[in-house]
């Protein structure tokens, strides 16, 4: 009987049972949905094909948001990797590129699959689509790693948070990041406990990380940020498959972020008004987009 | 458990930028639409908090207008929406509050035409994924996750009963209830998530019991 509510009770059903924490969360999703195995694997590969067509987008138009104030980063990048005398490891910087390219898709009101939230949506499938191109991995393995990060994100979101307006961009990219770090564990071959350490190593980077974006658009500096924390969960996860641990429980960090959230004074949590957005050249870009219009005041439009 | 399966984090496929601005608030749009159970005339929105703030640059507009005409959320008319409610005849007036609330991302949708109207709350709770808070002044707490009957009726003994023994003829079970009422002795709402789909011949039964005023199906 496969039932989790924390990331150590997931781990033990894995290992108990001799499983992936893949093949955990589709039992479990089995029997909470009701719904059979292939009618299950079939929604999630819809979702999988949406994310692929994102990246796709991403990478080779000319992606610009309505505001102006993103587009084109993702494609910028996989034009310097073709060039190819990059510093970091080419898979992490793909995996970048193709993060930011999901990000600015939904900037731009591009369709896209929320992963947990559309704001972080470019972690899971930019690391996804860079590591299954590295590993050469079945889309068998491919749709296996939604399901491994949706486990992780169904624990997170349900101790914690995943939203920015309830604690900030740590629950957004940070949740992202340490599913997507689970994730490329298990596909890459790790264990499940190694899957664990990739989580706390990924979130204890993210903790505190503020959600201020400027305008109140998810655009600046929500699609950098899908880009580091793509990097970080990518970094989290080649940590954790060295076999090197974390001193502080993956629940534990998801508890320190949840209270770190709580702390959090409202005006770093999605109000615009407060971290970069209150910067003079937030407040500059704020009043370009919205042609200076007050957008604080009861007013009828 | 706030967040029940795989695909309330995986998921929803939506148009973009933000799941809880856009995504929710579009699915709040639709609740609201669903419990009118008909094309509005009018539709009043108020914006609260981190909505209230920042309900532009995100869409959230356009996003819970395209859920009141019915649209889902990857639906690609949103992005049309405002145009859409203009062709479509409903009128929407779009207020902003700078009232506390208990969520930041909470909204109020109040739809009407010569027949009535219906007033709920939603609130955005990350990912996409909402509540309704209120409906009609009543408290109540509805996911959307799940097939809903909403029951108004006058509060009176043998409510509960009533409709329940209908529930229970057409096999359905319930999983979750709530009840509320204004004050003793005057108008209550039952809210009563169902595992099953519920049939339309289960609301016409419910209809003819007495003392019932409104009875509202909300499929999932």
């Amino acid at each position: 009987m496969a039932n989790f509510k924390t990331v150590a009770e997931l781990i033990s059903i894995a290992e108990q049972e001799n499983k992936k924490i893949s093949d955990v969360m589709l039992a479990q999703e089995v029997e909470i949905s009701g719904k059979t195995i292939d009618e299950i694997w079939e929604q999630m590969e819809k979702a999988y094909d949406v994310m692929e067509k994102a990246v796709q987008r991403g990478i080779t138009e000319d992606i610009r948001s309505h505001s102006g104030l993103t587009g084109g980063a993702g494609k910028k990048l996989q034009a310097y990797i073709q060039k190819g005398d990059f510093l970091s490891g080419e898979t992490v910087l793909d995996a970048v590129s193709k993060a930011m390219s999901t990000n600015e898709v939904n900037a731009a009101m591009g369709t896209i699959c929320a992963t947990p939230t559309a704001g972080a949506a470019g972690i899971v499938p930019g690391t996804l689509f860079s590591v299954a191109q590295k590993l050469n991995a079945s889309k068998e393995d491919q749709i296996r790693f939604l399901f491994a990060s949706g486990a992780i994100g169904y624990v997170v979101a349900n101790n914690a948070f995943i939203a920015g307006a309830t604690g900030g961009c740590q629950a957004e990219t940070g949740s992202a990041s340490a599913m997507a770090a689970a994730a490329i564990v298990e596909i890459a071959g790790g264990t499940p406990s190694q899957s664990a350490q990739a989580v706390a190593i990924a979130l204890q980077n993210m903790l505190g990380l503020v959600c201020d974006p400027v305008a109140g658009l998810v655009e600046v500096p929500c699609v950098k940020r899908n880009a580091i924390g793509a990097s970080i969960a990518m970094v989290a996860a080649d940590m954790a498959l060295a076999d090197i641990t974390f001193a502080i429980p993956a629940d534990e960090v998801i508890d320190a972020m949840y209270r770190i959230g709580k702390t959090m004074p409202h005006t770093l949590k999605e109000t615009a008004l407060g971290g970069l957005a209150a910067t003079p050249t937030g407040k500059e870009l704020e009043a370009k987009v919205f042609g200076g219009q007050p957008t604080k005041s009861e007013s009828k439009s | 458990m706030k967040y029940r399966t795989v695909f309330d984090i995986i998921g929803p496929i939506m148009i973009g930028p933000s799941s809880s601005h856009t995504a929710g608030a579009a699915r709040i749009g639709k609740i609201a639409r669903n419990i009118f159970g008909r094309h509005p005339e009018t539709a009043e929105i108020t914006f609260y908090g981190s909505f209230a703030q920042t309900y532009k640059g995100h869409g959230t507009e356009i996003a819970l207008i395209g859920g009141i005409l019915d649209l889902d959320t990857h639906d690609e008319g949103i992005i049309e929406s405002k145009a859409l409610a203009k062709e479509q005849g409903v009128d929407v007036t779009t207020l902003i509050s700078e009232e506390e609330t208990e969520h930041p991302n909470t909204a109020k949708v109040k739809l009407a035409d010569e027949f009535g109207e219906v007033e709920i709350v939603g609130i955005s709770i990350g990912g996409g994924n909402i509540e309704i808070i209120s409906m009609n002044g009543f408290h109540l707490r509805l996911s959307g996750h799940h097939p809903a009957l909403l029951v108004l009726h006058e509060d009176r003994h043998g409510m509960i009963a009533g409709v329940s023994n209908v529930l229970s003829k057409y096999e359905l079970n319930i999983g979750h209830m709530e009840v509320a009422r204004k004050s003793k002795g005057s108008e209550a709402l039952m809210a009563i998530e169902t595992d099953q789909q519920i049939p339309q011949a289960l609301l016409d039964e419910i209809q003819q019991i007495p003392y019932i005023l409104t009875v509202t199906r909300l499929q999932a």
